[in-house]
């Protein structure tokens, strides 16, 4: 997802020389490409994200679109405050890029872990939450934070992600893609982990239910026409995400029927509210968060939803 | 002539502060005469057209000498003088620290210590890029630069050799509650801004032909300049002066009078 990044980044920087790229010393090669026609405006602003993104803000108020990119901790954990008020405050249009989000980088241990950032973020008034499940949804929806020309956080995957889609979707910033309709129960996933989800949508059919599964790509705003509409279609949603239970897209469905009459019951399944460590890939630190399809199975059966 | 004005300025933040209980006063007296060279003889600044494209950019670091500022703003012709008055009350542009509802003249917000220097190069990076000549000012205090994102700014403005930035220290020697100098290893001070890729001055703070000096001599070095200001806090009124319970007390009437007279007004 990081190449597609640098990929659609460049692509774009050809024709809008407003934008620009500061990163905190990351992506060895990624940005050559980049470099070879914008040197200038790819800006190395060293191990010190805090100033980097500070220095994105100013450079917004300048005139200039600014993306800040590192790993996702240290793009949002780590320089919070600079955000909340040079970006945030100040409503610069940053947009503010994470990578290797959730668990994706398993083995480097928590402090390479995001399982708070989507919760930093979208407590701050004036930014946006975009979390594209794969590539084909990050080229897509890349144009479109730029013109929204607001504070963005965009948390992307590591590397080697599967495609969830065939090919480039039609998506709308704001708004949910529904994968494939179904009834009764609403599997509603944001970002990288959207293959444990069509598993899980698999599993589903086996057992003879049939539900809808809906990428929700863009965390705030929430898609409320969606979720309105899904009040009345839908017995149970499940919501499926890389980050702490607590606090991030399933909190954000949770808190918006909370103040509905009628809604359906909501299933959150993310990360469990512990840090996840001595694991050797993501797939493993997936299975000790319990984001596997059998457990998300077996809490469904002991809810009895299925 | 720009003494005079120094002393009315400081005379109506005894005042502002007296009338609406807008504490830091120590802190707002000693940039002063900083704030008066900068304003007065240095900036090229359209007060009429507050935010010309070919302005040159102000920004505070020590955001809790916002009154300073706005003072400052008011004599130089931004807003009328009365206005100051409104300094903190509900629905006010005059907040304690300038947030984004600030009055004319105040290019970013601040209150958090340790933004301004980071704010200001990119900044300065983008017109560079840019090729504009607008040139980027930032007042910080010697408590600000405890924090880690000055020195993360000052190697990164350095390394770009960033000639339109200047960093001011308005170095009083006090900080919130103590001793700057102990409180934190500051001194050797203007070595520090060297070692990491400035060229450095050090001046009288309250010496406004040596700071004017200085400000002008800035604008020809290649580099990213610091200009160390030694300055004292509460300078000008003899009994706020060094004495850091000024950071937080509010002058009372009769205090605000011993001032004026001090600062030779009346």
């Amino acid at each position: 997802m990081r190449n597609a990044f640098a990929r659609v980044l460049t692509e774009l920087a050809k024709d809008d020389n407003s934008l620009l790229l500061y990163y905190a010393d990351i992506g060895n090669r990624l940005f050559n490409p980049l470099k070879e026609f914008a040197e200038d405006r790819t800006i190395n602003a060293g191990i010190a994200e805090a100033n980097m993104a500070s220095m994105a803000a100013g450079s917004a108020m300048m005139g200039h679109k600014p993306f800040i990119y590192t790993i996702t901790p240290f793009t949002t954990s780590r320089n919070f405050e600079q955000i909340k008020i040079d970006i945030a405050y100040q409503n610069q249009p940053v947009i503010i890029v994470g990578t290797g989000s959730g668990l994706s980088y398993a083995n480097l241990g928590p402090t390479h872990h995001s399982f708070e950032d989507i919760a930093l973020m979208r407590a701050l008034p004036n930014m946006h939450v975009i979390c594209p499940a794969d590539a084909y949804e990050l080229e897509q929806l890349m144009p479109q934070l730029i013109k929204l020309n607001a504070p963005c956080y965009f948390r992307i995957g590591k590397k080697n992600e599967p495609a969830v889609h065939e090919g480039k979707p039609a998506l709308t910033f704001g708004k949910v893609h529904v994968m494939r309709p179904g009834e009764r129960i609403a599997v509603l996933s944001s970002g990288t982990i959207m293959p444990l989800a069509q598993e899980l949508v698999h599993t589903l059919n086996e057992r003879g239910v049939s539900p809808e599964l809906v990428s929700f790509h863009t965390v705030k705003p929430l898609d409320q026409d969606y979720l309105n509409d899904a009040m009345t279609r839908f017995d149970h949603v499940i919501t499926l995400e890389e980050h702490n239970v607590n606090g991030g897209f399933g909190s954000a469905v949770l808190e918006y029927f909370s103040e509905q009459v009628n809604w359906p019951r909501v299933h959150r399944f993310g990360i469990p509210d512990r840090f996840i460590d001595q694991v050797h890939s993501t797939a493993d630190a997936r299975a000790k968060a319990g984001l596997t399809v059998t457990d998300i199975m077996n809490t469904l059966s002991e809810r009895g939803v299925v | 002539m720009t003494h005079l004005i120094s002393a009315q300025i400081r005379h109506t933040l005894c005042d502002v502060s007296n009338k609406t209980k807008t504490p830091h006063l120590g802190s707002c007296l000693s940039c002063v005469d900083i704030l008066t060279a900068l304003y007065w003889n240095v900036m090229n600044i359209y007060p009429d057209q507050p935010t010309h494209p070919e302005r040159d950019y102000f920004l505070l670091g020590k955001g809790h000498a916002a009154s300073a500022l706005y003072t400052s703003l008011a004599y130089r012709g931004f807003f009328p003088v009365e206005d100051l008055y409104q300094h903190g009350s509900t629905g006010s542009r005059f907040e304690e620290h300038p947030g984004i509802h600030a009055p004319d003249g105040v290019e970013t917000v601040s209150g958090s210590l340790g933004h301004a220097l980071s704010l200001a190069t990119g900044m300065a990076l983008s017109k560079q890029l840019q090729g504009a000549n607008n040139r980027f000012y930032v007042l910080m205090g010697d408590g600000e630069i405890n924090e880690g994102t000055v020195w993360e700014a000052a190697m990164f403005a350095a390394g770009k050799h960033l000639s339109n930035l200047v960093a001011i220290v308005d170095f009083n020697k006090l900080q919130g509650t103590g001793e700057s100098t102990e409180i934190m290893h500051l001194e050797p001070l203007e070595e520090k801004w060297r070692a990491f890729g400035w060229h450095t001055m050090r001046v009288d703070g309250h010496d406004l032909s040596a700071l004017v000096q200085a400000l002008e001599a800035a604008k020809s070095i290649q580099q990213p300049v610091c200009i160390v200001a030694d300055t004292i806090k509460g300078k000008g009124v003899s009994f706020m002066e060094n004495d850091n319970n000024w950071h937080y007390r509010i002058p009372t009437e009769q205090e605000v009078a011993h001032a004026k007279q001090e600062l030779g007004l009346s």
